[in-house]
């Protein structure tokens, strides 16, 4: 009883602490908070991660040895990318509450910076499992999952390709967004779970790093690798649209 | 209740111009069965049935198939005029239910019609009938309702509609294929039914979750 009651705690928390991440990466990425200050803390956070992360201490484990450390740059891409989708998503959602070009342009930079945020932990994460599993891509859940949200903002970006009216590619690519966030997403998470016999760390019996991180020296370094993976994310999307603006200012001309 | 009285007429009028065009409705029919032939005559060269895991993953490849054929042309085949016709009649929400539980009901049948056919031709190494039919039933209704919106976007794009859908459709119906496949093969190897519970739920949960999302998004796509 206790235990479902810190259970449904802890997911209230979690969804509270997204919904502020989304809110304040919206402020950052169309420049109403933050300055200047908010980049040279990435900037300090990335290159001090993965400074830290090749040079700490980890725990020496049969065949995974040295891997291990790919926890500092593989696993914060995953939770950076799906964080920019939901800002995307959320842009899509305001788009077809209020339709403006500016939400289209920011929807869209936002969904292709997750894709390469996603292409990011594709790379890495086959690197890692050439190593430790011997092959470059197993038919695992997970991967399988990651693949089909990949394919999904694929068939996003050829929809927008095969529209040619403006309004008309807003529209409906906002509601394509939705649509596969709402269908696809959610199940990329919870497929893993049971479909079972999966190979990855934290699925199915396979420990993920917490069980091994007795002195939580690598925490240190995995929770800031993940707020400077998020903050890169919407800094990347904040350039792109800012690049986009340009253009759709020069178009108007 | 007028919106149900909005959704009865325009599945009756889905009906009446399905049956007045049978032309599509044969040709399905005629890409069920030629599938299914070809799939014989090619098992037929090395002694008859082929071995149950190609006879799950055929079966299903025809459904998706037939589906996203059966599905592409509900809203293609209809004009612009036409549209704007039924928009000032009928509510959004009315015309994309109606459509989804159009499409429920013809993939349904073209599903059951499907499994017959193949049983008939390629054998039946189902061990729990009952466990098939319904993963079957609960598949068709997954398609129909995930396709519905999915042909209405594909069909604004005009042109090259019917390439576009299974470009959007396909990555959308993976999760659900996966599901749909695993259940059956515990349908065909007999296993205990609580082994698929936990995939069925999800199934139910995932179309439940698919019809009110298009629910809530169709009445946007239409506005254009």
């Amino acid at each position: 009883m206790n235990k479902t009651v810190l259970g449904i705690a802890i997911s209230i928390i979690s969804l509270l602490v997204t919904l502020a991440a989304v809110a304040g990466g919206q402020a950052l990425i169309e420049q109403r908070i933050g300055g200047r200050g908010w980049k040279v803390l990435t900037v300090v956070l990335l290159l001090g991660a993965s400074a830290a992360g090749i040079l700490i201490d980890v725990p020496r484990l049969p065949i995974v040895n040295e891997s291990i450390r790919n926890l500092f740059f593989h696993v914060p891409m995953w939770f950076a990318m799906i964080m920019v989708l939901l800002v995307s998503v959320w842009y899509s959602i305001l788009y077809l509450r209020n339709p403006s070009a500016q939400l289209d342009i920011l929807s869209h930079e936002a969904a292709k910076s997750g894709i390469v945020l996603g292409l990011l932990g594709l790379a890495t994460g086959s690197l890692w499992a050439k190593y430790t599993w011997g092959a470059w891509w197993t038919p695992d859940p997970r991967l399988n999952a990651a693949a089909v949200a990949m394919l999904i903002y694929g068939a996003y970006l050829v929809l927008r390709g095969s529209l040619r009216d403006e309004q008309q590619r807003a529209r409906v690519s906002a509601i394509y967004n939705i649509f596969a966030f709402a269908a696809a997403i959610p199940l990329l998470f919870i497929l893993p779970r049971i479909s079972g016999n999966s190979l990855h760390p934290g699925q199915t019996g396979n420990p993920g790093f917490n069980k091994y991180d007795l002195d939580s020296t690598m925490r240190m370094v995995f929770y800031p690798a993940v707020i400077g993976w998020i903050l890169f994310a919407f800094w990347m999307t904040q350039v792109s649209s800012r690049l986009a603006f340009l253009q759709l200012k020069l178009d108007e001309k | 209740m007028p919106l149900l009285r909005e959704i009865s007429t325009l599945l009756a009028k889905d009906f009446r111009l399905e049956w007045r065009q049978r032309a599509a409705l044969g040709g399905l029919l005629l890409y069920v069965g030629s599938t299914v032939f070809v799939c014989f005559l090619s098992f037929s060269l090395r002694g008859g049935t082929p071995p149950p895991p190609a006879w799950n993953a055929l079966l299903w490849v025809i459904l998706l198939f037939a589906a996203i054929n059966a599905v592409a042309k509900g809203f293609m085949q209809e004009s612009p005029g036409q549209r704007l016709y039924y928009y000032t009649l009928v509510r959004p929400q009315a015309i994309i239910l109606a459509k989804m539980l159009y499409n429920a009901l013809l993939l349904v049948a073209v599903g059951l019609l499907g499994l017959f056919l193949y049983t008939v031709f390629l054998g039946n190494p189902i061990q729990d009938a009952p466990l098939f039919v319904g993963n079957l039933l609960l598949g068709s209704v997954g398609f129909a309702t995930t396709l519905t919106l999915v042909s209405g976007i594909a069909a604004k794009a005009g042109g090259n509609g019917a390439t576009l859908m299974a470009v959007l459709g396909f990555p959308l119906m993976v999760p659900m294929l996966l599901l749909l496949i695993k259940v059956s093969k515990n349908a065909l190897d007999g296993l205990d039914r609580s082994v698929s519970q936990q995939s069925l739920l999800t199934l139910l949960a995932l179309n439940m979750l698919v019809g009110a999302v298009s629910y809530l998004l169709f009445p946007f796509l239409w506005r254009g």
